[in-house]
Order: C-alpha cells, then structure tokens, then sequence
C-alpha cells in the first residue's frame, strides 16, 4: 500500500507499450528481465536419475525417463506469464510435452492435481486447468535448454494463471480428489490465482 | 471439589498471553537463534540462507535445507509456518527500550 | 548512542539529501539527514522505499556506511547497470530531495565495542559498507580493540574508501590487507587473487579468546569465508554473515 510519499522523477524500469494494453492484467507492468524467484536453492538432479510421474487417483500411473520424455510429441509455445509480484513478461517463447499428452489414456476421478518438484516445493490446480491445450512440462526457453535457475531441466508452464503455479523443477503431477494447499497457497497465496481477477492471496 | 475441576477452572487462554507475545514479536528477530527440526542445529537467523523474499520469507537451515521459518506475506496478513523448527529464541527488552 | 532494542512497529520515515559524492567510478555515498533519525549500530541497514507517481514501488536494502549519529546516517550504493532503484540513487537523486526510509534494522550482523574483540573484517565490493562502519565508530570512540579488515576488490581504483582506509590504518592496532582479483598497478606487492583458505590463515590466522569475525559481501565469497573461518576454528557463532546476493550490493 503506498503511502502518500512520490519519490521525485522515479519511474523504474516498466516498459510502457500502447500496443499490449490487453495483455497486461490489472496491477501488473511489463519488465524486459526474467527476475529468479525461489523457495529454496536450486536443485541439480543429474538427467539420469529425472523421471516424470503421473501418481495419485490415475489410472494407469505413469513414469518416464529423460529419455523416454523426449521421445514424446513436443510443441513451441509463445506466451505472455504474469508473476504475483507484478511483473508480466509478454511472448516469452517455450519448448515443452503437452500436460494432454501426459494424460492420454489416463482415467481418474480425480478433479485436482498436486504438482511436486525437487527440493520439495508444491502447488495445487484444479485438473481442468491443466487440459485442453491450458499446460505444458517445459524444457527448453528462448531456443536453449531451461536453465536451472528458470526450472531446468524441467518445469511446469501454467500461463492462464500467475507464475508460481508454473512450478519449476517439476518431477510429477499427483491427482487427487480434494484441493491441498501447496507451498505458497499454505502460506497465504490463492489457491487458483487468476491473474485476471488479482487473486493473489487467499480470500481475494 | 477435585484438583482437576479446580485447574480447569482457572485455565486461561492465549488473550492473557498476548502481553509476552507481543514482546515476542516486537523483540530483534535477525539475533534469535532457531533450532532445525531436520538435523537439530542451531544458528541465528541472520546467518541463515534466505529465498521467496519477493513473497514473504523462506529461512532455510544452512546444515540440511530443511525450511525453518516460513513466512508468506499475503497483503495484509503474514501467514507463519514454523514446522520445520523445533524451537526459537528471541532476545526482548533490552538497554533501553 | 542508538537503542539496541527495534520498536514494535518499524515506520517509513523521510530523510533528506544532504550531499552525495563518488567514491569509486560506480559507487556513491548518499549523506542523508533526518531530525527524527536516532542514530545506528554499526552494521544495520535501512530499506529505501521508492515509489512512483502511479502508486508503483519498489524497495531495497542499503547497509549504513557512516558511524553512528542521530540525525544523520550515510549509505554507499553500487550502481548497477539495469538496476531498480540503485541507477536513481546514483544518477537521479539529488540533494534537496527526500527518501523514504526504514530502520535502523539488524541485530545480528552488529558490533560495538561492548561485543569485545579482536575483529576480523572480510569484506567483498561493496560489502565493505557496513564494516566501515564499525571502523569509522571505532575511530570515533578512540577503542584500541585490535582489527583486521581483508578486502576484495577487482582493481586499485575499485577500492571504495581508499584513501580513509589508508588514513585509518596509521592505527596500529588496525591491519587493512587488500586483495585485488581482476586487475593490478605496476608494483603491487599485494594479493592478486579471491579470498581462500591460505589468504584468511595469514590474515587472520588462528583464533584467539574473543575473536569475532564479522563477513559482507557478495553471497558466493561470504559462505566461502565464512566455511573457511569455521575450518581454521572460529566457533560458528562468532563468525557473522550478512550477503548481499551475487552483485554484491
């Protein structure tokens, strides 16, 4: 909340551009950085000890090796994300396996997901958000492999919803039948977090 | 009437608590020293790895990562997680206050 | 002297720019003065809160660089390129003008002369801000406690406060060693590489009953130092660490 006090001539680093009026949800503004934002460090899981799951109210699971994962259909992508702490980058550019794909064939009664990652951070997301072309499993960013410290090898991309749902270092998406507080959401964050509707924190 | 009936009678609860607490929380927080609940060190919070500054705070225990203070700052509330901390210790009063 | 005791709600308050002056080609010192300031312990810092006439804001931590003295407290800023806030500090700022700030705020990373010694200063860049001061309140109050400030920097003209630190050092019971990692003078006799094991024996070699050491800097160098210190047997709790994250300030 600010208080009545203008710092005379600071206008910080926010880009203005007429032209993405639209895509600027309320209370965010446009950084040209990709800002790093962590729970914990960062973790180093060598490629031959990743795998992928698919846990929980599914039926079958399922697990694939780095390898395995690759071999699966893969898609650029190029979207606009929006972090909770205001910034928004637009046409940010992504290589990743559709979550659809992951779930092919998959059957569940299940209507929510946990995300899990190494280093253990969580987020919870309804089932639905992460279908009909809504969600990928990234690996690579701007042409290059994800660095580790954007999520690499791996992360989560959930771009209808703010940034921290998008979890990096995503090992897996557990499906579960009610919807369990992860990381954040534990700890005052909104547990759907449209950035359309400022949902923020929870209650709001 | 018997001893039990006496005890609960008088219990109080946290609203006569809330003078210590309020020492508690307005005591130096970066000189407390926090004991992990995953390996049992103990070190100052200053001294502390910190990340997720941005949204609250996430103190981490420079021994075994484990997370012994969570803090998300949700607008006009903090939300505390303290789980991963066996206990704290925080210096209050003072030389002069 | 300033309480050692933080009230139980921390305020934004304004101060006023007094002056500001280059130390280095990339780092100023902003002289602020405020009547309602009440003065530091050596090592806190305060939060600068900048916001922008559309509501927009942003705030970073500045360790206080000056000695302690109500009514006045200076900050040393880095400027770095494509920063937030420091590039308005550095460039924008002007005296006359006021910044919102809170604090002082720190009691881990403090020392006074009650805290006893000897001190062993490891500073990095501009991590140097809060150690200087505790040198320039150590001056202040004529303490003969003996000090040891080993200092990082990337060449001799990136070497903030200089020519204090030269000044200073005619106290005998003040060692300044500086190490320079990217570049040297003709003639320099001096270290010429990052802080490591070896450098921190001869510097400070083992500790003696009431040593403290006191580590600020970028975040990589201050847990490298501070394993070192531990290794060369410093008790964990009388090495102090304040990081700056990896620009180091």
């Amino acid at each position: 909340m600010a208080g009545n006090f203008i710092s005379r001539g600071f206008r910080g680093r926010r880009h203005e551009d007429p032209a993405a009026a639209g895509r600027v949800p309320p209370g965010q503004y446009i950084t040209p950085d990709f800002p790093v934002l962590s729970a914990g460090p960062t973790p180093r899981t060598p490629l031959a000890r990743w795998d992928f799951a698919i846990t929980g109210a599914s039926r079958p699971t399922r697990r694939w090796t780095w390898d395995e994962f690759h071999a699966l259909p893969s898609e650029s992508i190029t979207i606009d994300i929006h972090c909770v702490t205001k910034w928004s980058k637009l046409d940010t550019v992504w290589e990743g396996v559709a979550v659809d794909t992951l779930l092919d064939g998959v059957e569940t009664d299940g209507t929510y997901v946990t995300a899990f990652c190494d280093g253990g951070y969580t987020t919870n997301l309804p089932l639905a958000d992460l279908v009909g072309g809504k969600a990928w499993v990234a690996f690579a960013y701007g042409g290059a492999p994800l660095a580790p410290e954007h999520g690499g090898p791996a992360r989560l991309l959930v771009p209808h919803l703010y940034f921290w749902k998008s979890a990096k270092w995503v090992r897996g998406l557990e499906i579960t039948s009610r919807d369990r507080p992860g990381f954040w959401e534990s700890l005052g964050y909104h547990d759907y977090g449209d950035p359309w509707r400022e949902q923020r924190y929870q209650g709001d | 009437m018997s001893e039990i009936e006496d005890e609960g009678a008088t219990r109080l609860d946290g609203n006569a608590a809330a003078g210590v607490l309020t020492q508690l929380f307005c005591g130096e927080p970066s000189g407390a020293v926090i004991i992990c609940a995953g390996c049992g060190a103990s070190a100052e919070i200053g001294a502390l790895p910190a990340y997720g500054l941005e949204l609250g705070a996430i103190l981490r225990c420079p021994h075994c990562d484990t997370a012994v203070l969570r803090v998300g700052a949700a607008g006009t509330m903090l939300w505390v997680d303290m789980r991963g901390a066996v206990s704290l210790r925080v210096r209050i009063g003072g030389s002069a206050s | 002297m300033a309480r050692t005791a933080i009230p139980g709600r921390l305020g934004w308050q304004l101060a006023s720019v007094a002056g500001k002056q280059f130390e280095t080609s990339r780092v100023m010192t902003v002289r602020l003065e405020s009547d309602d300031w009440p003065g530091h312990l050596p090592g806190q810092h305060v939060d600068v809160r900048l916001t922008a006439e559309d509501g927009y804001q942003v705030q970073r931590s500045y360790s206080i660089a000056s000695a302690p003295a109500a009514g006045r407290l200076d900050l040393t800023v880095e400027e770095i390129a494509d920063g937030e806030v420091s590039p308005y500090l550095s460039e924008e700022l002007r005296p006359g003008d006021r910044l919102e700030l809170r604090g002082p705020i720190g009691g881990y990373f403090t020392w006074t002369e009650a805290d006893g010694g000897p001190l062993l200063l490891v500073g990095g860049g501009s991590g140097v801000a809060p150690l200087m001061s505790m040198l320039r309140y150590r001056e202040a109050i004529d303490s003969d406690i003996p000090a040891t400030l080993l200092y990082s920097s990337r060449s001799w003209d990136e070497i903030i406060y200089r020519e204090e630190l030269d000044r200073l050092s005619a106290d005998p019971a003040l060692r300044v060693i500086h190490t320079l990692t990217r570049s040297h003078p003709d003639g320099w006799d001096g270290y010429t590489r990052r802080i490591d094991a070896a450098m921190l024996e001869d510097a400070a070699g083992e500790p003696g009953p009431g040593q403290l050491a006191y580590v600020c800097g970028p975040t990589q160098l201050v847990e490298n130092v501070a394993n070192n210190l531990v290794a060369l047997g410093y008790p964990t709790d009388r090495v102090k660490t304040e990081r700056f994250g990896p620009t180091g300030g």
